[in-house]
Order: structure tokens, then C-alpha cells, then sequence
């Protein structure tokens, strides 16, 4: 009975200390395209749990865009309390600022990336064109459609997977992987600015034979635009791509936010935010939810960035910077 | 400030110059030298590198290219439309006549995705087009189209006045002296709008050159093929070269400060030699 | 610049006699070419937009509506354009009074200077902003440390939005005022009237349809613009996004109903607008016809 009452006395306590304490915070997530999906469902999954911890409560704000443009706008001054972003590099730019450390990436488990994905095919239903594996896209007649390196994240890896395959074959090198490269750009018929508008060519527009694109993107298209219509084509090799998340030190430090904002990435390592990630088709990194969802992804062979280009922004230069070899390809007289 | 103007005796100059050039000189002109400033950061080799290297100088043909001939367009239509509006009664004149400044008020992000529905191969008028082997949507001609679109008020909205004040007299006599209505039109009609069409273009022109929302859902923004001058600057911002992207924006606002002195020294000629007449 | 010019236009219509008529089978092939490119490139798109909006029932055109995020997103674009109209319509009355009632050196250069933002890329627009406010731009660090935020906040929005709109209402008024030259003012003047009430009684009841004309631009503008604003916005979702960006987010997660459905409350906004422009063109006209019958020029 006594045992009974310190209890209740003790939770009474609590819960008027909590409602005293109980504060009202907001962050700000500044993430790419294809998450907003995902992160609509975490960010309500991780207010409960954040108000079930501490009491306070929590309102995730979220502004979403082509990586590089987010980026940009964190570099300008955008408030951004966290960032979760298509790709390493655009996190290095912002750290090249001194707004978070150039070590960030060591800061969370998994090279800051709490989920994976990689890069597939999406195909008419069908698959018209017999489109089996990245050989294929290279041959004439074939219509692609993939965003535009320079202005998307997800691009990036579309274009470094062709290239790792390329380079991966027997007698690959790096001339070779170029003139193949060279030839699935040739095919590109439309090379929108962002991800998401060239899934929107692909699907709505019915635009090309096959798109190349973010996994998790092409599932999340075959679910909202029509299973009947698309089918996805798993290719032999590609690449793991690896969407990295940080803290934004900067911000964090002076609004106060950083207890909530550092919780909020490590919440995406739970078994809850990776069962989120899993269930809008990102690959996750725990084992026990991988094994729970490996059905829902097709087999293949997966390089890194690191292992096959040196990092991100090694990639960046030889690839992707003005006058690289992206630009090259598009130059009259060059390989096409 | 006093010993700039001539004398008058109305008040306020000051008060009402000074206004205008501090509010100028906040929201357009100071903005405006950041872009100036931040280019100058490159230096010239570095400068000359990013306004000339191919895929750029491939969008200034594609930007300049599709908007000459996009306001060339503008002209021929948008001076048939001024003609009907002014000169026949046909049924839904009322609806053309307020609907002819739709691509001015509509928001252009609506106009893009809206015009990509439709001359995309699947869309209504795509359909169409493409047992004819015709594709618009996703080629230059896309651009073309878009740039049409929001160009057409300029030229209309300038003839279109200048056609009605024209006096009846004038094509009476010609008429009566013997001249077809072809003669009267090339000879008398032309000469009088000349100067309008030519504003209505520059203006169209000068639009088009700029114009991104529209244009960006419609173009492939394939390299060196369909990618216009406004989506360089965003490139080059997008990998974080500031200076690269004020470099080809110091470039388009050179040429766009040069068009618009030029149509308003069109639009000071016109009005010296008609408004006073008119 | 359009608009200056626009002001005469309408339904001016004339009386033709039979030699200045052109013969029927031309005026028939006139009118269906007007006709066709008219549908083709204005009618089919302003359709498509409803078409597209209501392709999955009013039901989910109106809940597109009433979305937080849509109703947040129609305020801030009220409110951009309630800050934005009222500052370009102060500095167009001041710009127009020293320009057109007065003479003086480098008029031509200022004229060209107030019209250089209407051919200014919509993407320069934006991106002046951020090199001058950016945490990276000139001001950006002070603004900073003074926790002002002026990009990726509403202050940068209706900058940008201030800027696209900067000419219209003073180009709407500069040759309005110049046709009616100053000599009205000039007599109130000499009968002792004050500047204000010279302004007031004299030169406003002048201008007053040219002035809502310009308004009326300008604040289409206001509430339309995409590509500068896109630029300052952050685009974070139910704070910084105006109804174009909204169509464009709403766009980006494949509920394309709901983004027509969005853009075709743009669109009936830009009808509305047209139409008061078409009632108050043929205000001006006849105020216009009013001053140029009694003065005789």
C-alpha cells in the first residue's frame, strides 16, 4: 500500500515536473528528393518516441530539393538542424565552410549512412527492349532517361554504377569504361535537373524505354504510379550508394538544439527508424530488419565509392567538375 | 539634385527623386553589383573559362536561338492577332482579347508543367505529333514552344494600339489612288507598326532570353543540345562555383541591360514620331 | 512595359468601308489562324489545368485545398504580395512624378534602370539575394550574429518577390502621366494649392485607373512568381513555400491531381485578373479619350 502510493506520488511528480519541463521544440531537416516519403513517417515516429522519452514535444520541419541545392542553401544560411543528403560530397561541401567538422562523417555508425540503397532499372512492363543488365543501355535504339549529374545527387551514382561495371568486366579499364559510358549517354534522351523529375518523364510522360534510378525510387514509382505498368530490372553489378545524415554543428549550437537533433539521426539506427527505411524501400543496416525485408530486394553485386574511385571527392573531380570527363563525353568530337 | 533639371514649378522633386533612387538603388542596383563583385573575385583567364566553355557557349545559341526566333514567331502571329482584334468581329473576340495576357499572369512553373502534359508523346496534342515523327516536348523545339508561349502578350500588346490609332484617311487614299489592299498594307499599313513590332519583338526577346520556370519542364536539358543559359547558372551554383555562376549571369544581364536601352530608345523614337500625331 | 502599352489596347474596334476591307476569304483565314494558335497555346493549357486538377473528382480537388500545408502556402503568398504591391505602388507614384513632371539629365538611364529587372532572369533574381544576405554574402554574417534572418525566411521571399515586380506600376504610370502633361498641376500651384494637395485633388484623380492597372500587374506578378523566389525559399514545407513552389513540391511527390489542383486556384487568379484588367482598360481609355479631346493635341 505504502509501496503503492510512493509510486503514485513519485509519477504524479514526474508528470508535473515533465508538464513544467515540457517544452516545445522545432528542427529542421534539410534532406533530398526522393526521402519525403520516408521522412513524413519518421518524423511523426520519432516525435512519439521523443515526447515518450523526455516529454517534450518535438516538430520536425522538413524542406526537400535536389541534394547539391540543399546543400546550398545549409552553406547560405538555412537553419537546418540536421542534414540527410543523397551523397557524401554535398556534406563535405558544407563542412568545407567550417559549419560542421570535416570529420563528420566518423561521428555515426556505417559512414553516417543509417540506410542504403542503390541504382536499378525501371522498364515498361514486359521490358520491351530486353533490357537485362547495364550492356544493355549502351546499345543503339535504346531511349534512357536519368537525371543530370550536374544537378542531381542521385545521377552521380547512376552514372559512377555504369562506370564501375564497366571497369569491372573482364578487360575493363578506364578507356573502356569511357567509350561505354560514353554510349549510354548517347541513348539519354532526357536528362532532367532532379531525380524526381525524371521519374515523372519516365512514368507520366511516358518517355523512353528504361530509367535509371534510385531503388528505393523505382519501388516507391511501381507503388504510387502503377504495378501494372512498370517492372524493375535488378542489374548484375552496381553501386552501394550511401545517403549520408549529420548534425549541423553550427546551428545546433546556437539554438540549443543539439541533444534533440543528435537523437534524432540515432533514432534512424533503432530498430524503429531502420523498420521505417526498410518499409520505403531503403536497404537498412541492421541485420535482424534486413533479414525481416531481404525479399523485397533483388541480389547484386555491390561496389563502393570508396574501394573503386577513391571517395567522393576524388569522384567529383575526375568526373563531375567543369570540363571532367562528364563534360567531356558531351563534347563534339569526343566519344558519344 | 536642383541643378540637374530645368526649373519648375511644381513641387516635390526632391522628396520624389530622392525616394526613387534610394529605393533603386536598395532593391535593384546594390543587389545587382553583388553579382558584379562576385565575379570579378575570378579574374579574367578564369572569367573567360566559365562564359566560354562549350556547353555554355551551346546554351547561349540554344537561349538566344530559340528566343530570336520564338519573338520572330511572336511577331508574325501576334500581329495577325492584333490585326483581327482590331479590324474584324468574329465570335469569341471578347475571351481572346482578355485571354491573349494569360502567359503573363499565369505562374510560369504552371505554364511549364502544363505545356509538357500536353506535347508530350502521350499527352493531347503529342499524340498527334508523333505518328508524324513531330517531337516537341523534351527537344529544343520544346524550348521553342514554351518561350512562344509567354512571349505572345508583347507583341500583340504593343501593335495592337498602334493599329487602332492608324487613321482610316490614309488607307482611303491609298485605296482611292489605285492601290490593292496587299500595296496599301505593305506600303502604308507596315511602315506605321514597324516600330511597335519591333518593340513588341526586343520585348519578347528580352523575356524569353531569362525565362527558366516554363522552359525547364519542357527542354531535355541535354547537354550541349537543350540545355538554355539560366539552368548553366544553376549548374555551376549546384557544384558550388559561385563565381562561375555570377560569370554567366554578369553576362546575360550586359546583354539584357543593352536590349532595354535599346527598346526604350524604340519606344522614345515611336512616341516622338506618333503619340503626339495620334 | 508590356502594360504601358497595353493600356490603349482592348476591343478598340473601327468602322471599315469597303476600300479598306480586305477581301472575305482573307479575313476568314485571318481569324482561324488567330483562332487555332489561340487554342492551341492558351486555351488548351488554361484546360488542362482544370482537366488535370479535377482528374481524380472534386472531392480530391477540394482536400487539396484544405491541406495545412496548401493553406499555409496561400497566406504566405497573400502576404508576400500584401507587402510587396503596397511598396512598388509607393515607389512607382514617386518614380512617375520625378520622371514625368520634371526634366532633367540621365532620365533615359533611370527609365532603363527601373525596367531592368522585368529582363532580369528570374534565377539572377533570386540568386542577388543570397550573395547580399547569404551567410556567405556581404550582409549575411551581421544579419547572422544579429539572429535576423532575411533568406530562407519571409524577408528574402518578398525581396525577391519585390524585385520581379519592381517595374510594373511605374512603367504603368510614367507615360500616363507624361500624356497629360503637368500644366493642370501648375495651375493648382500658382492658385496656392500645398504639394500634397496638388497631388491629392489634382494629379491622383487623373491616374487612378492607370494606377490600379499597374496594381493589378504587379500583384499577378506578385503571386505567381516561381523561378526567383525558388531561389530565397528553402522550400521548407508548410513555412517558406508559396503556392508556385507548392505546386512544385506537390508536383515532385507524384500527387499531380493535387499540383494542378493548386495550380488551377493560380489560374483562376490570373483569370480574375484579367478580367479587372479588361474593366479597367476601358476605364482608362475613356479617361485617356477624356484628356485628349479637351486638350487638342
Amino acid at each position: 500500500m505504502k509501496l503503492q502510493r510512493l509510486f503514485a506520488g513519485l509519477l504524479a511528480g514526474a508528470l508535473l515536473l515533465g508538464s513544467a519541463n515540457a517544452a516545445e521544440i522545432a528542427i529542421l531537416n534539410v534532406s533530398y528528393d526522393p526521402t519525403r516519403e520516408l521522412y513524413q513517417d519518421f518524423n511523426a515516429a520519432f516525435s512519439r518516441y521523443w515526447q515518450g522519452k523526455t516529454g517534450d514535444t518535438v516538430k520536425v520541419n522538413a524542406s526537400h530539393g535536389g541534394s547539391g541545392k540543399q546543400a546550398r542553401s545549409v552553406i547560405d544560411g538555412i537553419d537546418a538542424d540536421v542534414v540527410t543528403l543523397a551523397l557524401a560530397y554535398d556534406i563535405d561541401a558544407i563542412a568545407d565552410r567550417g559549419i560542421l567538422p570535416l570529420d563528420w562523417q566518423k561521428r555515426l555508425p556505417n559512414n553516417a549512412a543509417p540506410y542504403t540503397s542503390t541504382i536499378v532499372f525501371l522498364v515498361r512492363k514486359g521490358n520491351p527492349k530486353a533490357i537485362k543488365d547495364w550492356s544493355d543501355l549502351s546499345k543503339p535504339g535504346v531511349a534512357i532517361v536519368t537525371p543530370n549529374p550536374k544537378t542531381s545527387g542521385g545521377a552521380r551514382w547512376n552514372y559512377l554504377a555504369a562506370w564501375a561495371y564497366a571497369l569491372k568486366q573482364s578487360g575493363g579499364s578506364e578507356a573502356k569504361a569511357r567509350e561505354f559510358v560514353g554510349q549510354i549517354y548517347g541513348n539519354v534522351k532526357v536528362l532532367d535537373s532532379g531525380a524526381r523529375g525524371s521519374t515523372t518523364t519516365f512514368v507520366e510522360r511516358g518517355i523512353g524505354d528504361v530509367l535509371i534510378a534510385w531503388e528505393n525510387e523505382a519501388y516507391l514509382a511501381i507503388k504510387e504510379l502503377g504495378p501494372d505498368k512498370f517492372e524493375i530490372v535488378t542489374p548484375s553489378l552496381s553501386i552501394l550508394a550511401e545517403p549520408p545524415v549529420s548534425v549541423v554543428d553550427k546551428v545546433v549550437d546556437k539554438r540549443a538544439t543539439r541533444k534533440v537533433a543528435q537523437a534524432y539521426l540515432e533514432y534512424l539506427y533503432s530498430p524503429e527508424g531502420q523498420d521505417i527505411a526498410a518499409r520505403h524501400y531503403y536497404r537498412p543496416r541492421d541485420a535482424r530488419i534486413a533479414a525481416k525485408y531481404a525479399r523485397q530486394f533483388g541480389k547484386v553485386n555491390l561496389v563502393t565509392i570508396d574501394d573503386t574511385f577513391g571517395g567522393w571527392r576524388n569522384a567529383q573531380k575526375t568526373h563531375f567538375s567543369d570540363g571532367g570527363i562528364f563534360d567531356q563525353l558531351y563534347v563534339p568530337g569526343g566519344k558519344r | 539634385m536642383a541643378s540637374l533639371r530645368r526649373f519648375s514649378p511644381l513641387p516635390g522633386f526632391g522628396l520624389a527623386m530622392g525616394y526613387t533612387l534610394v529605393y533603386l538603388a536598395i532593391i535593384v542596383v546594390i543587389p545587382l553589383t553583388a553579382v558584379g563583385a562576385k565575379t570579378f573575385t575570378l579574374g579574367w583567364d578564369a572569367f573567360w573559362a566559365a562564359v566560354s566553355s562549350p556547353r555554355v557557349v551551346a546554351s547561349y545559341q540554344l537561349s538566344f536561338g530559340a528566343s530570336l526566333l520564338a519573338a520572330g514567331i511572336n511577331v508574325v502571329f501576334g500581329l495577325i492577332f492584333a490585326w483581327v482584334l482590331v479590324r474584324y468581329r468574329f465570335p469569341g473576340k471578347g475571351l481572346v482579347d482578355s485571354l491573349v495576357d494569360l502567359p503573363f499572369a499565369l505562374p510560369t512553373a504552371v505554364a511549364g508543367i502544363a505545356l509538357a502534359t500536353i506535347y508530350s508523346q502521350n499527352g493531347p496534342v503529342g499524340k498527334l505529333l508523333e505518328p508524324l515523327g513531330v517531337e516537341i516536348a523534351y527537344t529544343p523545339k520544346g524550348v521553342l514552344l514554351a518561350l512562344v508561349f509567354i512571349g505572345l502578350p508583347f507583341v500583340v500588346r504593343t501593335v495592337q494600339p498602334v493599329l487602332a490609332d492608324l487613321e482610316k484617311e490614309v488607307e482611303e487614299a491609298a485605296a482611292g489612288l489605285g492601290a490593292s489592299r496587299w500595296q496599301t498594307f505593305c506600303k502604308i499599313i507596315l511602315p506605321h507598326i514597324a516600330p511597335a513590332l519591333l518593340t513588341g519583338f526586343a520585348m519578347a526577346f528580352a523575356r524569353a532570353v531569362g525565362e527558366y520556370g516554363s522552359v525547364i519542364f519542357i527542354a531535355g536539358n541535354v547537354p550541349m543540345v537543350s540545355e538554355i543559359t539560366p539552368l548553366m547558372i544553376i549548374t555551376k551554383l549546384e557544384q558550388y562555383d559561385y563565381a562561375g555562376a555570377t560569370a554567366v549571369a554578369s553576362v546575360m544581364l550586359i546583354i539584357s541591360f543593352v536590349l532595354l536601352l535599346i527598346i526604350n530608345g524604340l519606344q522614345g523614337w515611336m512616341q516622338n514620331r506618333y503619340a503626339r500625331g495620334a | 512595359m508590356s502594360a504601358s502599352i497595353a493600356l490603349h489596347a482592348g476591343s478598340l474596334e473601327r468602322q471599315e468601308t469597303a476600300s479598306t476591307r480586305e477581301p472575305a476569304w482573307v479575313r476568314v483565314v485571318l481569324v482561324s489562324v488567330a483562332l487555332t494558335f489561340f487554342s492551341v497555346f492558351l486555351l488548351l493549357p488554361l484546360g488542362t489545368v482544370f482537366a488535370e486538377g479535377l482528374r481524380k473528382g472534386w472531392g480530391a480537388y477540394f482536400d487539396a485545398m484544405v491541406n495545412p500545408d496548401a493553406w499555409s502556402a496561400i497566406k504566405l503568398t497573400l502576404l508576400v504580395a500584401v507587402i510587396a504591391v503596397p511598396l512598388n505602388l509607393v515607389f512607382g507614384l514617386a518614380a512617375s512624378w520625378a520622371i514625368a513632371k520634371f526634366e532633367f539629365r540621365g532620365k533615359r538611364v533611370l527609365i532603363t534602370l527601373i525596367d531592368l529587372p522585368f529582363s532580369v532572369s528570374p534565377v539572377i533574381s533570386g540568386l542577388i539575394y543570397v550573395l547580399m544576405f547569404g551567410a556567405q554574402g556581404w550582409f549575411g554574417p551581421w544579419f547572422y550574429e544579429h539572429d535576423i534572418k532575411i533568406i530562407f525566411a519571409v524577408p528574402g521571399i518578398v525581396l525577391a518577390t519585390i524585385f520581379v515586380t519592381f517595374p510594373f506600376v511605374a512603367r504603368e504610370l510614367i507615360p500616363l502621366m507624361e500624356a497629360q502633361g503637368s500644366e493642370e498641376e501648375e495651375a493648382a500651384v500658382v492658385l496656392g494649392a500645398s504639394g500634397w494637395q496638388v497631388f491629392r485633388y489634382t494629379t491622383l484623380p487623373n491616374i487612378k485607373w492607370g494606377l490600379l492597372y499597374g496594381v493589378i500587374l504587379c500583384n499577378a506578378r506578385a503571386m505567381g512568381e516561381f523561378g526567383a523566389v525558388s531561389v530565397v525559399s528553402g522550400h521548407i514545407r508548410g513555412q517558406t513555400n508559396t503556392m508556385p513552389l507548392h505546386v512544385e513540391i506537390l508536383y515532385n511527390e507524384y500527387n499531380y491531381a493535387a499540383a494542378f489542383a493548386v495550380a488551377s486556384l493560380l489560374a483562376v487568379l490570373a483569370i480574375i485578373t484579367l478580367g479587372l484588367k479588361t474593366l479597367v482598360e476601358r476605364q482608362t481609355r475613356r479617361q485617356l479619350q477624356d484628356i485628349d479631346t479637351p486638350s487638342g493635341e
